[in-house]
């Protein structure tokens, strides 16, 4: 099952890209996922892996996955090594100055699993597509107000340093 | 999957998985059995009744011969993953099933999971269970469940042994937590999955006590599953202890209980050998932290003080599990 959803977020690439990479930040946005843990030496970046596991149905499913696309600020995909088999893609693109088109891309599947499985592709197919929805509302949400907190320290800043002079 | 049940002194005698012996004992038991009811009910009349006792008794010895023989290779790790969605369906679907709390489960150690069960022989929570565990830790990690003999010897057999499924036997049980597995229990057995439906809130092991000296022996962590709803899934009017005794089904199969059971879509069944439609019960399960008996109960734990512990935790969990529900059935 291939499912796709997208959002403008008002920031840069760069910014968004900032607040994807770090892996500690996906539990916060990203809906459905229980577990989003680093295995191994790399904590972001080309080839690392993480444990994730989204509550679908009566069950958390998952696996280990790794990235293998990580083309910043343009491009971030990742792959299934065990669990269930799936590939997802964060795709970034300008929008103007100061916004960026946030495209989610999920599939997701079990080789060899036949009509069942193909039912319960379409079966869970409404809720996938809800939790990634829900995933984007929550990384604009997260990255507008990293913004807004960036833009207002800024500001403290010179006011400091304009008192200060 | 199928019936994974207990490891009580029966068990332990019965269920050894040393071929020979298990073949050799069957057969004598259910000859000295068969014979004795004959002689009982119908006096003279043996000659030709106890012979064709014997055939039978030596076709179904022959069976649970073949059932006991259990190789945990026989897990089949690709076959499991390519089923995960007929389980998932089913779980989600028809039963609504919730587990909670599987990260109490110890990830890098083998672990003795014990669980009370409901639902009669088709043990809707032991399916939803190994789905949620393979789906949780993948189904590289080893996952074995017990399961009576009859279970095994069924048709459903083959199938069961693919998820992991083996006779219950302190034997396999030993061998599956010393290659590192996770090993899941019922010590309640058939006793407790055929209790009445109206019991359902009750945890039942009918004093079994084995799992903890199984626990304390291998020196792993027991940690209790407790589930609600199964019991929903199947009305069952009555154990039928009296009638497996009457039988001598203890005897000839180690079936304590041959049950009452209104099965859909045939009525009124005894013995819930028949496949039949379960009631969409909502299930829950919940894991609860594990118990490190020797850290807990000092170096050399009383058994008896262990195995009230652990009911009784397991009672608590089941009580607020079915508080939380509003209706039989619906949840």
């Amino acid at each position: 099952m291939r499912l796709k959803e997208s959002i403008v977020v008002s920031a840069s690439p760069e910014q968004v890209w900032d607040y994807l990479e770090d892996p500690a930040n996906w539990l916060h946005f990203m809906s459905g996922v229980t577990r989003w843990e680093v295995r191994g030496d790399t904590p972001s970046g080309l080839g690392a892996r993480y444990r994730m596991l989204i509550k679908v149905g009566s069950a958390e499913v998952g696996g280990l996955v790794e990235m293998v696309e990580w083309d910043r600020p343009r491009d971030l995909a990742w792959n299934s090594v065990t669990g269930v088999d799936q590939r997802g893609r964060f795709r970034l693109r300008e929008v103007d100055e100061h916004r960026t088109r946030v495209e989610l891309r999920y599939s997701y599947g079990i080789a060899g699993s036949g009509i069942p499985g193909l039912i319960s592709e379409w079966v869970s197919a409404p809720t996938i597509s809800s939790h990634l929805r829900r995933s984007l509302h929550q990384l604009k949400r997260q990255v507008e107000h990293e913004k807004l907190r960036a833009e207002a320290a800024r500001r403290r800043a010179e006011r400091e340093a304009a008192t200060t002079a | 999957m199928g019936d994974p049940t207990t490891l009580d002194t029966d068990a332990s005698t019965n269920g050894s998985g040393d071929y020979e012996r298990a073949t050799a004992s069957a057969e004598e038991d259910t000859t000295v059995g068969i014979t004795d009811a004959l002689t009982g009910i119908a006096g003279g009349l043996t000659g030709r009744l106890a012979g064709a006792g014997r055939a039978l008794a030596s076709t179904v010895g022959n069976r649970f011969a073949g059932a006991l023989h259990a190789d945990l290779d026989e897990r089949d790790p690709d076959y499991i993953r390519a089923n995960l969605p007929t389980l998932w369906l089913a779980t989600s679907i028809w039963f609504r099933g919730e587990v909670r709390n599987l990260g109490n489960i110890p990830e890098d150690r083998p672990v003795l999971l014990v669980g009370n069960h409901s639902g009669g022989n088709l043990t809707p929570d032991t399916h939803l269970l190994t789905l949620a565990f393979y789906t949780y830790f993948g189904v590289e990690r080893a996952f074995y469940q017990l399961a009576h003999n009859l279970v095994l010897a069924s048709p459903f057999g083959p199938i069961l042994r693919r998820y992991g499924t083996v006779a219950a036997s302190h034997e396999h049980a030993q061998q599956a937590l010393r290659e590192g597995a996770a090993l899941l229990v019922y010590p309640g057995g058939d006793w407790e999955v055929h209790r009445p439906t109206w019991e359902g809130g009750k945890v039942d092991f009918g004093g079994r006590k084995g799992f903890i000296r199984l626990a304390l022996n291998e020196g792993v962590p027991i940690v209790p599953v407790v589930s609600a709803g199964g019991q929903e899934t199947a009305l069952v009017l009555s154990r039928g202890d009296w009638l497996a005794r009457l039988l001598l089904l203890d005897k000839l199969f180690r079936l304590k209980v041959l049950p009452l059971t209104v099965a859909p879509p045939w009525g009124l069944s005894v013995g819930d050998f028949l496949p039949r439609i379960p009631f969409p019960a909502k299930l829950t399960i919940e894991v609860l932290p594990p118990i490190e008996l020797t850290e807990q109960f000092g170096e050399d734990p009383d058994v008896d003080e262990v195995y009230e512990h652990v009911t009784r935790k397991m009672q608590e969990t089941l009580d607020s599990l079915y508080a939380e529900r509003r209706y039989p059935v619906i949840g």
